[in-house]
């Protein structure tokens, strides 16, 4: 029965160069039975092929083959996760191995263990019966181990498998030339007996030990699963009068989307209409939820609280933040610490240093061993070439980048590579730039004062005035008092004969007063009198402010002060930062006096603020800092702090930043919380902590087990669960880092 | 005592010590004296993964896009990621499917790139 539903499928096609391959190509894909059309784009590279049927892939890609080139199935792009089915698959045929090589193993044991064998029926003490047991665990459960090593061995390379293939084919091919031959060793002095218990034990344990290793490689991902999983799977855009719900790979930029209390946000937008409370917390670590009005922007896989809106969306596909920050998150996982290279460097010696350990160890044995020394010699063979574990060392410090990236992400924190947040935990030196970081980078009034001779009865009128006035003004001042007359909600007036006076302020009249407001030239311009406020402003003026003074009719009536606030965290931040020993420096093209205030806010202390800085500057004073040998880690946005970014050891770019000052940093902190920089230096300290236990517990484990393998003390089935612990112990240590409160 | 010890020596000891030494020889020669041959990527090469990576030295010419199509054909999960650590690239290979890495070198010089838990090693030669 012929199915209704067409199935499409992409590939990439390798060799082709001209428009005549794309012919020969696609006429023979055509001709494959069930394919209804093929389409082949020379530029892409890739082949679409449609048909009514499922075709197997290997009948296209022999079909293709035939003319000459090659199909390649198209990978998924979006994450390199392994498959979730194929995995499961995986575990659970390693699970079913471990049961029957562990089941048949004790089996063997029992009825070959010296003091247990008596009570084992007659048939487990057979040499025949444990060989057909053995042999079922050697080559069925084993096969993995020969099917690592045997090609490995024709490119002259050695790994682990090696080391258990040659170790357990040794046990076993020894026991089975007991069962065949008891008469020849016994001339030899040798008792007949085998050891089928040991090569099966050892096969059953080593895989264990993988199986347990591969269940908890897997919890080491786990962040990036969560960020994926995060995805929208629909939006619900309007074209027309219509709503209609849409699958999310369809939503392209400009789509208007609706999304309702409760939803998921599909893509990256700009809101439209309506207003929200959004839960921004699962992609940028911010805990408290966002108020979202006309204009503001929305993030793709945030939880829409309590309000209904419209939103324009601007990015969609790979540019969505939450798409942004998995191929960080993945690219951060797929770099090198530095501080792997040695392991990296002794793994790569290690498997062919150990069967040469091995073999000295049967050869000195054998000479120097007591009786019967052939089999000492081969045990303690076989011991040595089980206890090494080159696994540990590789695994010691990728599960733990793996595990300390992703729970940064968690957090808001994206580290860039692994060499990043190796560096980050030797910092002692950060300097933050001032406006936009340690300040919110927007002035607003902090002060409203009335002089004692001011006619104006409230501050509110005194705020209208100068709002009214400023209104027809684009200075950054004036948008602060404008805003804060909207925030009060007060009703602006009308204002005839405006006039910006430049350096000194704005005059104009409302309601037939005559209304001034500037700084002190433009009083003393106008001939009014501050003489006796020059207190109050000088106060303010110490407090970092910028002081606009008001007069109506000619007389002092009051002050606005306006100020770039600093956040609420820096505080917070720079006192964390103190507790870990790290001295936090401010850099700002303010002078003195303003900087100094907004230092003393901050709890700066005045010799570590460099003031009057032009942008251009801020790296020079990096480079500075450090020739004295400090590590520095800059913290900024803006593209104009990409140089310094770069020039620190480590550059923390604050999350409202230009994909710029992401490009410069090593850290970016996309929840805005100023207290993530100590964070994220935690984080550091938390995982290089972890790695280097990791890598301390593997070079140990190999440097003194090994010897003692050596020497005789160590039996071939402990060496095999020390093996398989060793490495089962180093994963989990890297997710106890999950653990661990940063 | 060492004279004892010499004394003592069997033929069969004797025949264990001299195998021994030239199996020790032989691994020392076989996988560490190990000569590669460095193989060109001309904007594209196909790597085997089977008991390592075959080729297993290539060079890149800098600059130019280059894809490395990764084909996995050994079950081992030893070899079942490459990571190409300088590049930023962890990529899980399906058993018997085609991987393409696609990078453009920006740095001169020898990077290695290795399984997941760098047990198997290559190097990718910028020139």
């Amino acid at each position: 029965m012929e199915q209704a539903d067409k199935i499409k499928k992409s590939f990439i096609v390798k060799g082709m160069h001209c428009g005549s391959c794309v012919y020969t190509v696609e006429k023979a894909l055509k001709g494959v039975r069930g394919v209804t059309e093929a389409v082949t784009n020379l530029t892409t590279g890739k082949a679409v092929v449609t048909a009514f049927m499922p075709i197997n892939d290997q009948i296209l890609k022999t079909a293709v083959k035939n003319v000459g080139y090659d199909l390649i199935n198209i990978k998924d792009q979006v994450s390199n996760i392994k498959n979730e089915e194929e995995k499961k698959k995986e575990l659970d045929q390693l699970k079913r191995k471990v049961i029957i090589s562990l089941f048949l193993g004790s089996l063997i044991v029992w009825g070959s263990f010296p003091g247990l064998s008596s009570t084992a029926p007659i048939i487990l003490q057979n040499f025949f019966v444990q060989m057909i047991l053995a042999t079922v665990v050697q080559f069925w459960s084993g096969l993995d181990f020969y099917k690592a090593s045997i090609p490995a061995f024709k490119h002259r390379l050695a790994n682990m498998d090696t080391l258990v293939a040659i170790g357990t084919t040794m046990a076993y091919g020894y026991s089975v030339f007991i069962t065949f031959f008891p008469n020849i060793v016994q001339k030899f002095g040798i008792e007949s007996f085998a050891y089928f218990d040991v090569s099966t034990i050892i096969i059953g344990l080593i895989l264990l030990g993988r199986y347990l290793e591969a269940k908890a490689k897997v919890k080491t991902s786990s962040a990036i699963k969560k960020l994926i999983g995060l995805q929208a799977k629909t939006a619900r855009i309007i074209k027309g009068n219509k709503e209609i719900d849409i699958p999310i790979e369809q939503v392209q930029v400009g789509d208007v989307v609706r999304v309702r209390p409760g939803e998921k946000i599909p893509v990256d937008g700009i809101v439209l209409s309506g207003q929200s409370t959004i839960d921004e917390s699962m992609v940028t670590g911010e805990s408290i939820p966002v108020e979202k009005y006309k204009g503001d922007t929305v993030i793709g896989a945030t939880m829409n609280r309590t309000g209904t809106f419209t939103y324009k969306a601007t990015k969609v596909g790979k540019d969505t933040m939450l798409s942004q920050i998995i191929k960080l998150v993945e690219e951060a996982q797929g770099s090198k610490a530095p501080i792997q290279r040695l392991a990296d460097v002794i793994s790569s010696y290690f498997v062919p240093v150990v069967i040469m350990l091995a073999i000295a160890t049967f050869v000195g044995w054998y000479i120097f061993g007591p009786m019967p020394s052939f089999l000492h010699a081969m045990l303690n063979m076989v011991a040595v070439l089980i206890i090494a574990c080159p696994c540990a060392m590789g695994l010691a410090t990728p599960t733990a980048i793996m595990v300390g990236t992703g729970k940064g992400a968690e957090h808001g924190i994206l580290v860039k590579d692994a060499q990043a947040l190796e560096l980050a935990n030797k910092i002692n030196t950060i300097i933050f730039d001032k406006t936009g970081t340690l300040t919110k980078g927007k002035p607003t009034v902090t002060d409203i004062a009335l002089d004692q001779r001011s006619k104006i009865k409230d501050q509110n009128e005194l705020l209208q005035l100068a709002a009214s006035l400023e209104k027809g003004s684009e200075h950054s001042l004036a948008e602060a008092i404008v805003k804060e007359a909207e925030n009060r909600k007060l009703i602006l007036n009308e204002v005839k004969k405006f006039k910006a006076i430049a350096g000194h302020g704005v005059e104009g009249e409302i309601k037939d007063y005559k209304v001034l407001l500037g700084n002190r030239k433009l009083m003393e311009k106008e001939k009014v009198d501050v003489s006796q406020s020059k207190g109050t402003i000088e106060k303010l003026e110490k407090e970092g402010k910028t002081v606009m003074i008001m007069s109506v009719n000619g007389n002092l009536s009051g002050f606005i002060a306006v100020a770039d606030t600093v956040k609420e965290s820096a505080k917070e931040a720079i006192t964390a930062l103190r507790r870990m020993n790290i001295a936090s420096y401010m850099v700002t093209g303010d002078n003195e006096r303003t900087a100094q205030a907004i230092a003393k806010q901050v709890g700066i202390t005045q010799d570590h603020v460099l003031a009057e800085v032009l942008s251009q500057d801020k790296e020079k004073k990096v480079e500075e800092l450090k020739r004295k040998g400090q590590l520095i880690s800059f913290v900024g946005d803006g593209i104009n702090d990409a140089p310094a970014l770069a020039a620190s050891d480590v550059g923390i770019a604050m999350g409202s930043g230009t994909d710029v000052a992401m490009e410069a940093a090593g850290v970016t902190l996309i929840n805005k919380d100023l207290r993530s920089v100590a964070t994220a230096i935690m984080l550091s300290k938390k995982t290089m902590r972890t790695i280097k236990l990791n890598l301390f517990w593997a070079f140990a484990y190999n440097i003194v087990l090994i010897p003692i393998a050596m020497m005789g003390k160590i039996n071939p089935i402990f060496a095999s669960a020390a093996m398989a612990l060793s490495s089962i112990s180093v994963v989990t240590n890297s997710l106890l880092l999950k653990k661990q409160k940063i | 005592m060492g004279v004892a010890a010499y004394k003592n020596m069997n033929i069969d000891k004797l025949i264990v010590l001299i195998v021994g030494v030239a199996g020790i020889i032989f691994t020392y020669w076989f996988f560490l004296r190990r000569k590669e041959q460095a193989v060109s990527a001309e904007g594209e090469i196909d790597i085997v993964v089977d008991g390592g990576y075959n080729p297993e030295t290539i060079q890149v010419p800098f600059g130019k896009p280059t894809q490395i199509n990764f084909t996995r054909k050994d079950s081992s999960s030893c070899l079942e990621e490459v990571v190409l650590g300088d590049f930023k690239i962890r990529k899980y290979l399906p058993l018997n499917e085609t991987v393409t890495v696609s990078l453009t070198p920006k740095k001169k010089g020898t990077f290695q790139f290795s399984c997941g838990m760098g047990m198997f090693h290559g190097k990718l030669i910028i020139s």
